[in-house]
C-alpha cells in the first residue's frame, strides 16, 4: 500500500511556533534564571534527551540543556530539534533547521565590516548610552545560567553588547527583547504622533532619563524634546567615550544588504539589544518600561512575522561567532529616523556633524519621500499575505548582488489550493512493493449465479461478516427469495433486491495472500450490457459464470454467455475464468462438466481466446463447494483440480502504464460528503496520479485539483494505473464532470474527435447506421457513415474497397461520425451496439 | 396546411399556389416545397428611411405585399420556424428590385408560392406536386409524445406524422450504486423523475394550449431500457395522486410504455416497430415507413441481391428494371428534393417518375426529421428492394472509381 499521507511537517511547525509563546511566558514571568527546581528538571532531561538521542548523534551535555531550555524541558521536542540539527544531514524539504539563512549572512557581513571602523555612531540623538548599561536582560542572565564553560565565547562576545538568544532560533522576535535596549531603540516603534502619556510622563518624573527621544513624528522638535534635547547635549558629551560601540555607517555595502533585511523584519534590531547586568533598582523601573513597550508592540504592526527570513537554527558555530555582529546593524527605524543605509555614505558626515543640535543632521521625512515606496511593512504584510513558505537556505558568500538576487527569488507563489508532496510516483510505487493488484469482471448469462457466487466468495473469505449475511438472509426470507440472500451482498439497491437481478456494477475488494482483488459484479441482463461494458472496460481478466443445470446453459449460450465473452475480449480481456457454477443441481456430474467445458472450448477458441489462457472451474456459489474449499461432496472426487480463488490467484495481472501520461474514464461522479462534495471514481487506464496534482476533464475541458485520493476506501497519497480509485476534487463546478468523461494530465490532454476511423470485428451485419458507441462508462451517440474496406482477419490487409454490408465474423475498416465531440485515443477499443444488439468492436486507428 | 389558391399547369409545371399554413407542421412541408428560385410572396414589414429636406432622418415601418426570388430557407425545427431569404423579384413605391429581403413564414398568414418562372429555378413536378398534396391532406394527424431514457438522461419527443421532433433533453446526474452511497442512488433518481415530469409536462401543457383543438389528449410513449420507464410511470401515478392534478391524471391511461434498448432518441426505430406500439400508431407514415425500413434492413443483411442502398446502385437497378412491379421499392430521404442543386433535384425526380410511372414500383419519400429518414440517411439517402436479385452492382463502380479510392485513403485519415 502506499503511504498514508501524514502531518509530520505541519506538526513541526506547530511545536515551533507553541515554543516561541511559551518562551516568551516563561521569560515574562521569571527572568531571573533557574530556580533548583529547574536545574534538576534539566539535569533528568539531559539523561533523557541522552538516552532518547543514543549513539546516532553526538551532542555535548551543554547543548542538550540549552535545547531543553529553549523547549521547556520538553525531552521529545528537544530530541527533535537536536536530530535535526546534530544528525546526520537529511533534507526534509519542509523542515525548519537550516544553514546560515541570508540574514545571517548579511549580518555576519556587517559584523566584519564594523570591526574594522568603530566610527562615530550616526544615530546620536536617539542614544542613550546610560540606559544600555543599565537595561538588564533576564535572557542574558538566564543564559548565562543555562549555558555552561563551553558557552563561554559567546558570553565573551556578549559582554561586547550581544548575547545570543534563543530566540534567534525562532521566527518570532521575542517580545521580552524590550528589556535589552539599546538607546536608539528604544523609539523603534514609537508612532509618528500620539505618543502615550505614559512615555511621555517616564521621561518627566526621572530627569535621569533619556529625554530626547521623543522624536514625534514631525520634521520639527516639539518644544519638550527640544528642552531634553539641551539636556541631553551635555551628558552625551560627558558619555561620549563610555558609548557602547555603534556600527559604523560608513560601512555601505553591508548596510544596504542588511538595510534590505531590515525592510522585512524588524525583530532581529530587538534581539540586537545588548546589555550588561545593572543594578537592580534600575531593572525594576526598567522592566515596567519594558512591558509597557511590550504591551505596545503586541499593537504594533511592525511585529508581525515575516517568513522570508525566518533566522533557521543555526549551526553552533554560527551561534557563537555571527549572532553576536547581529547587533551592530542598524535597525530599519533608526535607519529611517536617522537616514543610514538609506543614505548614500557621503551624506552621512553631515549629519555627523550636525550632532550637537538633535535631528538638525535630519532633512525633512516627507521631503526625503520616505513614503513614496511601499513602507516596510507594507512589503512584510504582502509577503505574509503570499503564504508562509518554508525556503530552503542558501549557503552563500554574503556577496550584496546575490543577496538582492535572493530576495527577489523570495516572492512567494500563489500556493494552490491543495499542497502536492510532488512525489515521483512510478519511483514509490517501485518503493512500496506494493501486492499484486488485480482487477476482474464477473460476466455470464442473467440468472447464473454471479453475484452469489462472488457473495459466497467474500463471504467464505470473511470480507463479510455472519452478522450481515444473517440479516440478508432473513429480509431474503421475508419476501420469499431466500436464495438471493448471498447475491445480496452485491445487489444493494432496492431495485436490485425487488428484481433480483444485478442492474449496475458492483464494486467489492479481497485479497489472497498473493494479490489483492477488486471484484467487479457485471449485470447478466440483456438490458444493462452498458453496464457491463464499463465493468469489463476496468477489468484485467473476467469469470464467466455459466450455469451447469440442464436447458440453463444452452438458453445462456445463445444468450448473454455468448455476447459476454465476445465483449470482454473485444474490450482487450486475455485471460478468463470460466466458472461453472450450480454444480450441485447437476449433482457433481463430470459427464455435464466436460460437455460444456467442450463446448465452450470450442467457442471461446473462436472468439480468440487461447487455449491455455482459459481454465474452467466446476463450484457452486449457493452452497460455496470448490469456491475457497475444496468440494467435499463425494460424486465430486474426480475433481482435483483448483478452486475458484485458487484460479484466480494463477492469473497474471496486466502490464502497467504508469509512465504514459494520466487518463482516468469517470464511472461515477457523486458526493463524497461534505467535507468532499464532488467526488469521482473509476479506474486509472494510464499513468499516475498524486493528491495536489491539477487534472483536466474532458470534453468539459475543465481543470480540477485533485484533495484527496482513496482506494479500496482508504486514503492514499497517490495512485497509479490499474488502480480503481475515487478522487475528492476541488475547483470544479459538478456540471464538467459526467460518467464517461476522462480526467487526463492537463499537459498531456486527449484530443477530442467527432469523427474517427476505426478497425472493427463484426458480430452482426454491420451497415451504416446509428449506433451507440460504448467506451468504457462513456454511451454516445454516433453512426458509421462509411465502410471503408473489408480487411484480411490475420494479416490487416484489404480484401475488398466499400463492402455493402458487413456480415459478421468479418474485420473490416470503417468511419464513424459521433454526435459530440468526444475525447477518443487512437488505441482504445469501443463496442458498437444498435438496437440491444453487440453489433461490432473496434479499436480506434485514428 | 389549406391550399387557397392554386393556377398550376400541370405540363410544364408553371404556375403559382397560395397556401396558408395552419400548424407549426405546416412549416416542414413549406420548407421542403420552397427551392432556390422560385418567386414566393408573403407579408413583408420593412423598415423605410426618409429623408426630409431639412435633413432630419425618419424610419418608418411599413408593412406591404413583397414578392422575392428565394435564395435560401432557413428552417428551425426545434420552435417550427420557416425564414426565407431572397432578392425582391416585384417592385412597389417604397422597395427596388433586387434588394435583399427575409421573409419570415407565419402560421394563419397565406403566402404564394410559384414556380417555373425562373429558368434556372425548379418547377412544379411530380415530387413537388405530391408533397403539396400531402401537405393538405386535411385527415386528422396522427401525434404522439415520447420520452426515451435511461437512468438520469430523458429525451422528450414530439413525434408528428412527417417529424420527430426532440423537444428537450433531460440530464440529471444520478450517482452509481456504491458501497455506502445507496442513498445517492435513489435521490438521484428521485430528483430525475420529478425534473423530467416537470419538463415534459410544460411541453404538454404548452403544446395543448397552443393547439386548435385544447381538448384532444396526445398519448404518451415511455421507452427505456431495463426498468426505468415503469418506474417513472409509477412516479407520474404518485405524483398526480399526490398533487390531485386533474390534467396528469387525465393523462395517465393513455401513457404507454414500451422497451428501447439505449436512452438515445434513435432508439425510437425499435420502438415504433413494435407490434404493440403499432397497432396504437397504425396507419401512420412513421409506422409504414419504419416497416420499410426493417424489410430493406433484413434484405440487405441476407445479402442476396435484392436490396440495393447509394445513388449509384440504386440508379442502376432501376435502369436495369428491377425497381417496378410487383414488390419493388423505391425509398428516398426528402432530403434529396431539398437539394440547392436543381440538377440534381432533376436527377431524383426522374428517377421518382420512372419507378412510379413507368416501372409501376412503389416510391415513398421519406422524411429527412423521421428516424426511418435518419436510418436511410445513413445509407446515402436513396435505397431500393428489388422485385429480382441483382449482383455485383457496385463492382463495375470498383472499377470506375479505381481512382477515387486515393481520396478514400485520405479521408481515412482523420
Amino acid at each position: 500500500m502506499p503511504p498514508r499521507s501524514g502531518h509530520q511537517r505541519a506538526k513541526n511547525i506547530a511545536y515551533e511556533e507553541d515554543d516561541v509563546y511559551s518562551d516568551n511566558e516563561y521569560y515574562e514571568e521569571d527572568g531571573d534564571g533557574m530556580t533548583d527546581e529547574d536545574r534538576e528538571q534539566l539535569r533528568q532531561g539531559t539523561i533523557m534527551v541522552k538516552e532518547a538521542l543514543g549513539s546516532s548523534v553526538s551532542v555535548s551535555d551543554s547543548q542538550i540543556q540549552e535545547a531543553l531550555w529553549h523547549y521547556y524541558f520538553d525531552v521529545g521536542k528537544s530530541v527533535t530539534y537536536l536530530k535535526n540539527k546534530h544528525g546526520p544531514a537529511k533534507t526534509i524539504p519542509a523542515s525548519k533547521p537550516k544553514a546560515p539563512s541570508r540574514f545571517d549572512q548579511a549580518a555576519s557581513s556587517a559584523a566584519l565590516l564594523q570591526t574594522k571602523g568603530q566610527g562615530e555612531p550616526p544615530i546620536s540623538p536617539n542614544r542613550e548610552p546610560d540606559i544600555a548599561c543599565i537595561a538588564p536582560s533576564p535572557r542574558c542572565i538566564s543564559n548565562s545560567n543555562v549555558r555552561s564553560a563551553d558557552k563561554s565565547a559567546t558570553m565573551t562576545t556578549a559582554s561586547k553588547g550581544c548575547v545570543e538568544t534563543p530566540d534567534s532560533v525562532f521566527p518570532f522576535p521575542a517580545p521580552l527583547d524590550h528589556l535589552s535596549i539599546l538607546p536608539r531603540d528604544f523609539f523603534w516603534d514609537t508612532p509618528w504622533g500620539n505618543v502615550e502619556s505614559c512615555r511621555l510622563g517616564v521621561i518627566r518624573e526621572i530627569p535621569v532619563l533619556p529625554r530626547g527621544r521623543l522624536l514625534g513624528g514631525s520634521s520639527r522638535p516639539s518644544k519638550l524634546a527640544a528642552l531634553a534635547a539641551a539636556r541631553k547635549k551635555k551628558q552625551e558629551e560627558a558619555n561620549r567615550e563610555t558609548a557602547v560601540p555603534q556600527p559604523n555607517a560608513s560601512a555601505s555595502e553591508a548596510d544596504q544588504a542588511v538595510a534590505l533585511l531590515d525592510k522585512l523584519n524588524f525583530k532581529n534590531k530587538a534581539g540586537n539589544g545588548s546589555s550588561t547586568p545593572t543594578p537592580s533598582e534600575e531593572r525594576g523601573r526598567n522592566e515596567r518600561l519594558g512591558r509597557l513597550q511590550f504591551l505596545k508592540r503586541q499593537s504594533s504592526p511592525e511585529k508581525v512575522n515575516t517568513p522570508p527570513e525566518e533566522p533557521p537554527e543555526p549551526e553552533e558555530e554560527v551561534l557563537t561567532v555571527q549572532v553576536p555582529n547581529i547587533r551592530t546593524t542598524p535597525s530599519m527605524f533608526a535607519s529611517t529616523i536617522c537616514g543610514i543605509g538609506r543614505l548614500p555614505a557621503a551624506e552621512q558626515p553631515s549629519v555627523i556633524s550636525s550632532f550637537p543640535v538633535p535631528f538638525s543632521g535630519m532633512e525633512d521625512p516627507t521631503s526625503r519621500g520616505l513614503f513614496a515606496g511601499p513602507s516596510p511593512d507594507d512589503i512584510v504584510l504582502r509577503a505574509q499575505a503570499k503564504g508562509n513558505k518554508p525556503k530552503g537556505g542558501q549557503q552563500k558568500t554574503p556577496k550584496e548582488q546575490k543577496l538582492a538576487q535572493s530576495m527577489e527569488t523570495l516572492a512567494v507563489e500563489e500556493t494552490p489550493s491543495v499542497k502536492s508532496k510532488n512525489l515521483n510516483v512510478a519511483e514509490e510505487f517501485e518503493k512500496s512493493g506494493m501486492k499484486r493488484m488485480a482487477n476482474f469482471v464477473v460476466v455470464g448469462h442473467v440468472d447464473h449465479g454471479k453475484s452469489t457466487l462472488m457473495g459466497r466468495l467474500l463471504y467464505d473469505l470473511k470480507v463479510v461478516d455472519q452478522r450481515s449475511i444473517d440479516k440478508l438472509r432473513k429480509e431474503a426470507e421475508t419476501i420469499g427469495k431466500s436464495s438471493f440472500a448471498l447475491a445480496w451482498v452485491m445487489d444493494q439497491t432496492s431495485e436490485e433486491r425487488n428484481r433480483g437481478v444485478t442492474v449496475d456494477i458492483a464494486t467489492n475488494y479481497f485479497e489472497t495472500e498473493k494479490t489483492r482483488f477488486t471484484i467487479l459484479d457485471a449485470p447478466g441482463h440483456k438490458d444493462f450490457i452498458p453496464n457491463m461494458i464499463a465493468g469489463a472496460s476496468q477489468a484485467d481478466f473476467a469469470v464467466l459464470v455459466i450455469d451447469a443445470s440442464t436447458n440453463s446453459f444452452e438458453s445462456g449460450l445463445r444468450g448473454q454467455t455468448k455476447e459476454h465473452a465476445l465483449l470482454v475480449r473485444s474490450l482487450g480481456v486475455q485471460r478468463l475464468v470460466v466458472a461453472v457454477n450450480k454444480m450441485d443441481t447437476v449433482s457433481w456430474s463430470q459427464e455435464r462438466f466436460e460437455e460444456i467445458k467442450q463446448q465452450m472450448s470450442a467457442f471461446l477458441t473462436t472468439a480468440n481466446f487461447a487455449k491455455k489462457s482459459i481454465t474452467f472451474v466446476p463450484c457452486a456459489g449457493l452452497t460455496g463447494d470448490n469456491v475457497t474449499h475444496k468440494v467435499e461432496d463425494s460424486n465430486a472426487r474426480w475433481y482435483t483440480g483448483e478452486t475458484l480463488v485458487e484460479a484466480l490467484d494463477a492469473s497474471e495481472p496486466g502490464k502497467r502504464h504508469i509512465e504514459k501520461p494520466f487518463r482516468l474514464t469517470i464511472s461515477d461522479v457523486f458526493r463524497g460528503g461534505i467535507t468532499n462534495p464532488i467526488s469521482i471514481s473509476g479506474r486509472i487506464d494510464s499513468g499516475s496520479v498524486q493528491v495536489g496534482d491539477p487534472i483536466l476533464a474532458l470534453p468539459a475541458n475543465e481543470k480540477a485539483v485533485v484533495k484527496v485520493i482513496e482506494v479500496e476506501n482508504a486514503p492514499v497519497d497517490w495512485a497509479v494505473a490499474g488502480q480503481i480509485a475515487t478522487l475528492h476534487l476541488a475547483d470544479i463546478d459538478p456540471v464538467h464532470l459526467r460518467t464517461g468523461d476522462i480526467m487526463c494530465d492537463p499537459k498531456d490532454p486527449v484530443k477530442l474527435t467527432k469523427s474517427f476511423t476505426c478497425k472493427i470485428l463484426a458480430f452482426e451485419h454491420v451497415l451504416p447506421a446509428t449506433m451507440d458507441v460504448f467506451r468504457g462508462r462513456l454511451q454516445a451517440e454516433g453512426k458509421i457513415s462509411k465502410l471503408v474496406a473489408l480487411l484480411d482477419k490475420t494479416s490487416g490487409e484489404i480484401v475488398k474497397n466499400k463492402p455493402r454490408v458487413v456480415k459478421p465474423g468479418e474485420v473490416a475498416r470503417v468511419v464513424v461520425d459521433l454526435e459530440k465531440e468526444l475525447p477518443l485515443e487512437i488505441g482504445i477499443r469501443v463496442v458498437f451496439r444498435e438496437g440491444g444488439n453487440t453489433v461490432a468492436a473496434g479499436l480506434l486507428e485514428g | 396546411m389549406r391550399l387557397q389558391h392554386s393556377a398550376i399547369d400541370r405540363k410544364h409545371g408553371t404556375g403559382s399556389a397560395t397556401l396558408i399554413p395552419e400548424e407549426p407542421e405546416d412549416m416542414w412541408h413549406a420548407y421542403n416545397l420552397i427551392q432556390t428560385h422560385d418567386l414566393l410572396r408573403g407579408r413583408a414589414v420593412r423598415n423605410l428611411k426618409q429623408e426630409i429636406v431639412t435633413g432630419a432622418r425618419t424610419t418608418k415601418q411599413v408593412v406591404m405585399d413583397l414578392t422575392i426570388s428565394v435564395v435560401s430557407t432557413d428552417f428551425d425545427i426545434s420552435c417550427g420556424q420557416l425564414h426565407v431569404a431572397g432578392r425582391v423579384a416585384v417592385e412597389n413605391d417604397h422597395v427596388k428590385k433586387g434588394s435583399h429581403h427575409t421573409l419570415d413564414l407565419e402560421l394563419n398568414r397565406k403566402f404564394t408560392l410559384t414556380k417555373g418562372e425562373d429558368p434556372k429555378g425548379g418547377v412544379w413536378d411530380s415530387v413537388a406536386l405530391e408533397m403539396l398534396r400531402e401537405a393538405c391532406d386535411t385527415e386528422r394527424k396522427a401525434e404522439i409524445w415520447a420520452v426515451v431514457m435511461g437512468e438520469g438522461v430523458a429525451n422528450i419527443c414530439l413525434i408528428t406524422e412527417h417529424q420527430t421532433i426532440l423537444r428537450q433533453r433531460v440530464e440529471v446526474a444520478v450517482p452509481r450504486k456504491r458501497r455506502g452511497g445507496i442513498d445517492g442512488h435513489d435521490k438521484g433518481m428521485e430528483k430525475f423523475f420529478s425534473t423530467t415530469l416537470s419538463t415534459l409536462w410544460r411541453h404538454i401543457e404548452s403544446a395543448r394550449t397552443s393547439s386548435t383543438d385544447p381538448g384532444k389528449t396526445v398519448p404518451l410513449l415511455l421507452a427505456s431500457p431495463g426498468f426505468v420507464a415503469q418506474a417513472f410511470l409509477q412516479y407520474i401515478k404518485t405524483e398526480a395522486s399526490r398533487t390531485m392534478n386533474k390534467a396528469l391524471l387525465a393523462l395517465i391511461p393513455s401513457i404507454l410504455i414500451a422497451h428501447a434498448s439505449s436512452h438515445h432518441v434513435h432508439a425510437l426505430k425499435e420502438v415504433l416497430s413494435s407490434p404493440a406500439i403499432q397497432s396504437k400508431l397504425s396507419d401512420t407514415k412513421f409506422a409504414r415507413e419504419t416497416a420499410l425500413m426493417d424489410q430493406l434492413t433484413s434484405l440487405l443483411r441476407a445479402d442476396d441481391g435484392r436490396a440495393w442502398y447509394g445513388p449509384r446502385e440504386v440508379e442502376r437497378a432501376v435502369e436495369k428494371g428491377a425497381v417496378g412491379r410487383g414488390g419493388g421499392v423505391l425509398l428516398l430521404s426528402n432530403a434529396l428534393f431539398r437539394a440547392q442543386d436543381v440538377a440534381e433535384r432533376k436527377r431524383w425526380v426522374r428517377l421518382v417518375d420512372r419507378v412510379r410511372d413507368v416501372e409501376g414500383g412503389e416510391v415513398r419519400v421519406l422524411s429527412s426529421l423521421h428516424e426511418s429518414g435518419k436510418r436511410l440517411e445513413g445509407l446515402g439517402n436513396v435505397a431500393a428492394i428489388l422485385t429480382f436479385p441483382l449482383e455485383d452492382l457496385d463492382e463495375e463502380e470498383d472499377q470506375e472509381h479505381a481512382e477515387g479510392e486515393a481520396d478514400e485513403g485520405e479521408q481515412m485519415v482523420i
